[in-house]
Formats: structure tokens, sequence, C-alpha cells
């Protein structure tokens, strides 16, 4: 906990004053972008530390969830959370706790949260990174092969506003019906191979995929425009050459921003598409754990995935200072 | 729409402008049209719907789609048909209900911010930053496990988790325009800060609102229908669109229509509502580039 808190706290200063002095180098505008993603951490876990007090009802009957209420079980609750201490080392022994990946016990479930959590890690993984291979393949077939073309981008268009405004658990359904209960190709419910991954994958990636092709297509469109594509083209490149190895160099960049909002909505997305083909996972879990009232579970599973997004965003924005001079704070075009 | 008369356009404000669009474009009048169907099932559904959307008939059960059951019966015999066009009710409360949370909660937050600057600006714009590091859905179902499941809660808990959209653009909005020459102008009048405010900086800081509500109600919808799915939301038998799938998935093998009709109704009512807010971001981008 105290490795964290000063870290916080002593980086602090240094984020607030890239804003105004803008004179600070490389080293120290990275240092404040990891030091604010982990003020936003510690945040987070007070956020849940914080709304565990305020919420209605005592805090033993929040925990406990819709298990049997015995004295054995309240003063076990009691021992673990420290109620009977003041709140503030409450507080400090919840962070010291989490800072251990310690987030204590599901008492409906009768086990340890993190180990839960950690033996549901994987199916869920291998769902989202496959959905996020479909969400960049078909964004990228899509982009480079309709941008700039009018006939088929009107096409790619249509079909993208129709995948975005697809739910993903109506698409999972579609699909189970169609590949799964008519034409039997692929396998209904469970994880036991990878054809069990296929349909959720699809089903997951492909409404994120129409999202990152239509900034991939703006972005490649823009870059065909510029002055350097003419040049290329005097070459004699040929269109799709042209397209792959010039233009997506330029469309990939703003297309990074899109990191932060795709891992949010592949955690998002992942609750539900489990939900639709009886896939085991993280999101399983989740939902039971809000629907059983089991808080210990649920916050484990939002302060995890807090996690990952801030530390993924955090490496986006690194990435990106480091990739774009311009947008350092010593650059002349940011001290403008 | 290139050859638009200029000057007149110049005058009016983005939404007349939009619906003066609509004739001659027919994608924008299908949406149009279809969001009237839906408003009309929201007000008063038995207007298109004379069936009992949950009164059961076992006897009826799992009815293919026929002329006399258009959508066909579900497993417990009540007619689809119905059930869809009562659900829109569900569907259409819950997302304008969170939507217009968030867009006045959002709004709130971002003015306080973008007026303040110093250390209360740091404070929101910190607590926003907390609030997006979780994922919308899963910060919903994080106050629903404080709340529990049902239409009120589902409401608040998508509303809350679409604040920080609202709040961002509305503060950097303030910024520019608390800024401006034009306040500046106004305040030299000796105008009292509460007039300045109220009458100078608000409507201009929000008049992207209602474009980005339009555009966040086709995502609080689906958001709506996905949690609903997991059964946060409105309880059995009631006819919401995404309660309904739920049920369908465990009749696909025998019932395919359960699945896909109330699938569609969510599907088409985005696209129309997307159509529609995007038409009207580009008028209103292209007014204000002018």
């Amino acid at each position: 906990m105290d490795s964290q808190n000063t870290s916080a706290i002593s980086s602090a200063p240094t984020f607030f004053a890239s804003h105004r002095l803008r004179r600070n180098g490389l080293a120290a505008q990275i240092a404040g972008r990891i030091g604010s993603g982990m003020l936003v951490l510690w945040a987070a876990v007070t956020l849940s530390f914080v709304s565990l007090q305020l919420a209605p009802g005592d805090i033993v009957s929040l925990l406990i969830g819709e298990q049997l209420r015995t004295p054995e079980v309240e003063a076990a609750i009691r021992a673990e959370w420290g109620l009977d201490e003041p709140l503030l080392s409450q507080y400090l022994s919840y962070l010291t706790r989490i800072l251990h990946g310690d987030f204590g016990r599901s008492y409906i479930l009768q086990t340890e949260v993190s180990q839960l959590v950690l033996s549901q890690i994987l199916p869920t993984l291998k769902l989202t990174t496959a959905a996020l291979f479909v969400a960049i393949i078909f964004g990228l077939v899509s982009a480079v092969l309709t941008a700039g073309r009018r006939i088929p981008r009107g096409i790619a268009g249509a079909l993208e506003l129709t995948l975005v405004s697809t739910p993903s658990f109506w698409l999972g359904i579609l699909l189970l019906y169609l590949f799964s209960f008519t034409l039997k190709l692929f396998p209904v419910s469970g994880d036991r191979s990878f054809s069990a991954l296929v349909l959720p994958a699809l089903a997951l990636g492909l409404p994120l995929g129409a999202v990152v092709g239509q900034v991939l297509r703006q972005g490649l469109e823009r870059a065909l425009e510029e002055p350097f594509a003419l040049t290329v083209r005097s070459w004699g490149t040929s269109g799709l050459v042209l397209r792959l190895r010039h233009g997506l160099r330029h469309a990939a960049l703003p297309a990074v921003t899109l990191t932060g909002w795709l891992v949010g909505s592949l955690l998002s997305g992942a609750v539900i598409t489990e939900s639709v083909f009886g896939r085991p996972g993280l999101g399983r879990v989740t939902v039971e754990a809000v629907l059983g009232h089991d808080l210990p579970v649920v916050l484990a599973v939002a302060i995890l995935s807090a996690f990952v997004y801030v530390t993924l965003s955090t490496l986006v924005d690194v990435l990106y200072l480091w990739l774009d001079p311009r947008l350092r704070s010593d650059s002349p075009e940011a001290a403008r | 729409m290139s050859a638009l008369p200029a000057p007149a356009e110049h005058e009016t404000a983005p939404a007349s402008q939009f619906l003066r669009r609509l004739p001659t474009n027919p994608g924008l009048a299908l949406a149009a049209l279809f969001l009237a169907v839906i408003a009309i099932a929201t007000v008063s559904p038995a207007l298109l719907a004379t069936a009992d959307p949950i009164a059961a008939d076992p006897l009826q059960a799992q009815l293919p789609p026929s002329w006399e059951h258009w959508f066909g019966t579900d497993h417990l015999g009540r007619d689809v048909f119905s059930r869809v066009v009562h659900g829109a009710r569900y569907s259409i409360l819950i997302g304008v209900g969170a939507v217009a949370l968030a867009a006045t909660a959002g709004s709130f937050l971002g003015l306080v911010a973008g007026l303040s600057r110093g250390l209360i600006d740091e404070i929101i714009t910190r607590l926003l930053d907390v609030v997006s590091a979780f994922p919308d859905l899963l910060l919903a179902l994080v106050l629903i496990s404080f709340t529990g499941p049902g239409t009120t809660n589902l409401i608040f808990a998508l509303g809350v988790a679409f604040i920080p959209r609202f709040a961002r653009v509305v503060r950097a909005q303030t910024f520019v325009i608390a800024r401006s020459g034009y306040v500046e102008q106004a305040r030299t009048f000796g105008l009292s800060r509460t007039v300045l405010v109220l009458r100078h900086v608000l409507p201009h800081a929000v008049a992207q609102v209602p474009i980005l509500a339009t555009i966040g109600l086709g995502t609080a919808i689906i958001g709506a229908a996905g949690l609903s799915f997991l059964g946060m939301g409105p309880q059995p038998p009631a006819p919401e669109w995404g309660a309904m799938l739920a049920e369908a998935r465990n009749y696909l093998r025998v019932a395919w229509w359960i699945g896909v009709w109330p699938g569609l109704a969510i599907t088409l009512t985005v696209i129309a509502i997307s159509v529609l807010g995007r038409r009207w971001q580009t008028a209103f981008e292209g007014r204000r580039s002018e």
C-alpha cells in the first residue's frame, strides 16, 4: 500500500504541472501518465470502499449476500473486514488487502474471491482475444477494400451501420440458430474445443469490427488524399500496395485511440456473450454474483477490469507519445 | 444535398433544417416513419396489437408465424407480435430515461467544472476518469448488485454509466465559450454572473447535448436490452425485448421465431435512431463550419 500511495502522491504534481508548464521532457511526461493511471486505480478502489459504506443496509448483510446469516458467519465477516475497528484503519487494511490481490471471501460460494476469479480468467481471455482478432480483421478488410470507392463504400457503410446497431447477444442467437441448430457445424455451448469459440468470437467481435472499420476507413481516406499518396502512385505502385504499405500506417494511428473503448466493450460484451453461449468465464461469474448479491465477487471483477482498462490505455498513451513526437509537450507544436 | 440554398439555411436552427430535408431523403424518411410507429407502440400499443401480451394460452404454444399470429406464439402461447409491440414501451422508457439522467447530470457537472476551473474542475475531471475506468455495462452491473434488478434501477445504473460522455463535451465547450469574445463583451455590460452563465454560456455549452443524446440513445437501448437479457431489468412476464430474447434462447431448437422478432425490433430501432442522429450531427457541424 505504501509504495502505491507514495508514488501516486509524488507523481501527482508532475502530472498537473505537465498541463500548464509544457516544459517537461518525455520521461517526465511518461511518468506523469503512469502516475495519473495509478491515481485513477487508487480512486477506483477507494470508490468501491466508499460505496460499500454508503450503500443502504448494514455492511454485513451486503457482504453476506443471500447466504444464511448465522452468528458464526457474521463474526467471520467482522473479523475479515475489521468492522469493529475505526473507519480509517478499515480503509487502510482494505487497500493493503487489494494490493496483495486479496479480494476477500465469497460467502455464497464459500471460496476465496481471488481464486474464483483466477480460475475463470482463461476462458474469458480466450473469448476476448478471439473477438479482438475478429474485430481487427473485419475492420482492416472492410476499410482497405472500400476506402475511397463510392459503391463498395456505401455497401460497407450500410453493413457496418447494421452491425453496430445489432445487439451482440441477438447476433449470437442468430448464429446459434443458423450454424448450430440448423447446419450443426458448431457446438451449441461450452468451451471444450476451438470450434466452440468460433461463434461467440464472431458475435462479440463483428459489431466492434464495424466501428474499427469506420475509423480505419476515415483515416485511410484522409491518407489517400495526402500529397505523399500521389507521389507513391507516380512510381507506378498498385492501389492495394499503396493502401496496405503506405496508407494504413497513417490510418492506424487514429484507430489506436479506440483501444480504451475496445477493451471496455470487449469486457462488457463478454459478460453477455458468455451467457448466450453458455460458456464458463468471468462474465458468468459476474452475472451470478450480481443476481445473488455476492458483492465481494462483483467488486473484485469490477476492480480487475478497471485495472486492465487503465493499464492498457496508459500503455497506449505512452506508446503514442513515443510514436508521435508532435504530442510531446517539449515539441514546438505542442507549445503553441 | 450540396445544392441547398445556402443563405436561408444559415438562419435556421439545425433541427428545423433537418426536418425540411426529410421528404427528399428516402432513408431518412423511412427511419422517421419507423420511429413514428415505435412512438405509437410506446404511447398506446393497443392501437397496433389487440392480443394480450401477457395472457398465456398453452393450447396455442409455439405456433409458427401465420395470418392469425403474425410473429407466431411463444412457449406459453402468447402472441409474439403483441409482445414485441408492447415491449417498445420498456426499451424506449429505459433508453430515454437513462440518457435523460446522464445528459442532465453530465451537463451540470460539465458546466460546473468548465466554469470553476481550478480545484473543483480537477476533482470533477478525476471523478469522471474513475467512473469511465469501469466498462459501461460492468459499472451498471456493480450498481445493480447494490440496488437489485428492476426497471427503475436499470435506468439509474445505465444513466450513471453514461454521465462521463456528456460531462466531458459540456466541460470542453464551457471552457471555450467562457473565454470567447462575446462573453467578455457581455461582462463589460455589468451583467451579473448568474445572468451571464444562464443566458450566455449555458445555451451554447449544451448545444451539442441533444445530438449526443440521440446518438447515445441507440447505445443505451442496446445496453438496456443486454442487461435485461441477463435478468437485470423488468422481470417476467413483462414483454421487454431483451428479456424475451433470453427466454427465446431456450426454445431456439423448436421455435426460431421467438428469437428473431424482438432482436429485429431492437436493431431496426437503433438503426433508425442512428440515421437521424448522424444526419442531425452533419447538419449541425456543417452549420458550424460555415
